[in-house]
């Protein structure tokens, strides 16, 4: 059969062409990270891991990522049970709503929990006065990343709980079933692996987010600073190799995020050729 | 017609979890999405059409709308090409290490902007990688909107080879054999059937990358240096009013950073929308 660009030359050229823009805007960078970090060579890179403002940094984004994944994989999950399965009026508003965070600046992100809960915010003085400190402490950094990764779960639910429907589920209540045991035996095994990869999604934002939290935080060494943030104060002591070293960890995670999210590609394709 | 909508909702409602789910998802949206935005709304409305007016039209503000608007138009009319560029090879074609430049797409996603900031600012540095081999032929990349520019396409690049990858797989082999054999050069086929079947795919694209760029903060503010009137963008300015104490002039840039993306996501959501409904519509 003959295809449209299927010339051998043009084949070619395009091929090429966009393998040596891949290599220079996406995989230079990426070796860049680790060369910068390892600059110095692997002692100075371990020791520069093992440094206390770092190992904090690492505790808290850790921190972060514990809480608001869960709470998000929770709400995403009831989300989209709500929107596909029920019909209610606001429907359509509440998908839309959800979808702010993807639209706004994080800086915004940070700026509205700042207006809320700082010292002159509207619940400011109330939280002075009993001495709860929200701001420029770890609870803000989780709040504005539990507003920043609130999407991620629910996006990837809905589309597949719609096209599924409803009709197992149904067959399910009809034989007596229970909700949780519906959602446990029938639903969660249709919707698993875009479950896991909604989780995966929400907790490398979290883990990298830089914008929102950097407003919210305070960057104070040691006990508000996260990875993202840690690696910018590195940058901007001069501290490149330091910088890089804090880096290196977070693209590692990233490598991790993609390599999982080709595997359970690979595996919705094998099952889909298989049945 | 009436009738028949009464019975469906009858039998959607016969699922249970309305309540527990319906009670956590408002509870969920109200505390983490709605309140704090609501505390933007507060604080714009204790200043005056004037004052609001006269913080909005800063000069220093004016140049960053520029420089914001002007670098993400340039990301993301370069995405359009990479990224249609990047989806039909993947799609069409076969080579060595597919699977893994098709993996690596998504990169910008998933590195954090920070990371991705410092990283370009090193390459792009007058000593960097890239930016020595750039110096003796007179181009900075560094501290000017090229740089910008170019921090705000690489965190953009998945949107138009996610959202044209899948239109173009779908696309049945017929229509290029019928393009062909009516005797179509390569390039005037692909511009006259595949183009427009494509289009609407790329439009998404392209517009959710221009969003996407106009928001961006982290990847942009290491390379773009932050010079007042040439490099400094829009939400870096809510930033440096924020470290300023300045919370009426943080909001009311926010406002418009806030209205602005929600307007063109609203379009691009119609724009789909209406495409959608002709693509199905149409054929019933």
């Amino acid at each position: 059969m003959i295809r449209i660009g299927d010339a051998p030359r043009v084949r070619r050229l395009l091929i090429g062409a966009a393998l040596v823009l891949t290599a220079l805007f996406l995989l230079l960078p990426l070796v860049a990270i680790f060369a910068q970090a390892l600059m110095s060579g692997i002692d100075v890179y371990w020791q520069n891991l093992s440094d206390d403002y770092t190992l904090a940094a690492i505790g808290l984004t850790l921190l972060v990522a514990v809480i608001t994944v869960p709470v998000n994989l929770v709400f995403g999950v009831f989300l989209a049970w709500l929107v596909t399965r029920f019909d209610f009026p606001g429907r359509r508003l509440l998908q839309t709503l959800i979808d702010i965070p993807f639209a706004v600046s994080p800086v915004v992100a940070g700026l509205v929990y700042l207006l809320l809960y700082g010292r002159n915010g509207w619940l400011g003085g109330w939280l002075d006065a009993h001495d709860i400190q929200i701001m420029f402490a770890w609870p803000g950094i989780v709040l504005v990343t539990l507003f920043v990764t609130c999407p991620f779960v629910a996006r990837e639910l809905i589309p597949l709980m719609q096209a599924q429907g409803s009709r197992e589920e149904e067959a399910a209540v009809t034989l007596g079933a229970s909700g949780w045991t519906i959602f446990r035996r029938v639903t969660l095994p249709n919707i698993r692996h875009a479950l896991l990869y909604g989780v995966i999604l929400t907790n490398a934002r979290a883990v990298g987010e830089f914008g929102a939290v950097s407003v919210v935080a305070g960057a104070i060494r040691g006990e508000t600073n996260t990875l993202p943030l840690q690696v910018e104060q590195l940058y901007q002591d001069y501290n490149t190799v330091g910088a890089f070293t804090s880096a290196s960890l977070l693209a590692l995670l990233a490598l991790l995020t993609l390599a999982a999210k080709a595997a359970l590609e690979w595996r919705a394709a094998r099952r889909e050729t298989a049945t | 017609m009436i009738a028949h909508a009464l019975t469906w909702r009858r039998e959607r409602r016969v699922l249970p979890g309305f309540g527990l789910s319906l009670g956590i998802s408002l509870t969920f949206v109200s505390l983490i999405l709605l309140l704090p935005l609501t505390s933007l709304v507060g604080q714009l409305s204790q200043l005056s059409w004037s004052q609001y007016w006269f913080l909005i039209t800063d000069p220093r503000l004016l140049a960053s709308y520029g420089v914001t608007l002007f670098g993400a138009a340039v990301a993301a009319l370069f995405n359009a090409a990479f990224g249609l560029l990047m989806a039909w090879i993947l799609v069409r074609y076969e080579f060595p290490g597919k699977r893994l430049v098709d993996a690596l797409m998504d990169l910008p996603f998933a590195l954090p902007t920070a990371v991705a900031g410092i990283t370009l600012a090193t390459l792009y540095s007058s000593n960097g990688w890239i930016g020595r081999l750039l110096e003796p032929l007179g181009i900075s990349i560094s501290y000017t909107w090229i740089g910008i520019a170019l921090a705000m396409a690489f965190t953009s690049i998945p949107f138009v080879v996610r959202t044209v990858q899948p239109v173009l797989e779908d696309l049945p082999a017929e229509v290029d054999e019928a393009a062909m054999t009516l005797g179509a050069s390569d390039s005037h086929a692909f511009r006259r059937v595949i183009l427009p079947y494509l289009w609407p795919a790329l439009v998404t694209g392209t517009g959710l990358a221009f969003v996407r760029s106009l928001g961006e903060f982290g990847a942009v503010i290491f390379i773009a240096g932050g010079k007042p009137y040439e490099t400094e963008i829009t939400s870096l300015m809510i930033f440096v009013k924020l470290q300023e104490y300045d919370y009426a002039g943080a909001s009311a840039v926010a406002s418009i950073v806030l209205a602005t993306s929600l307007a063109l996501l609203l379009a691009i959501n119609l724009w789909q929308g209406r495409f959608i409904k002709r693509l199905h519509g149409g054929r019933g």
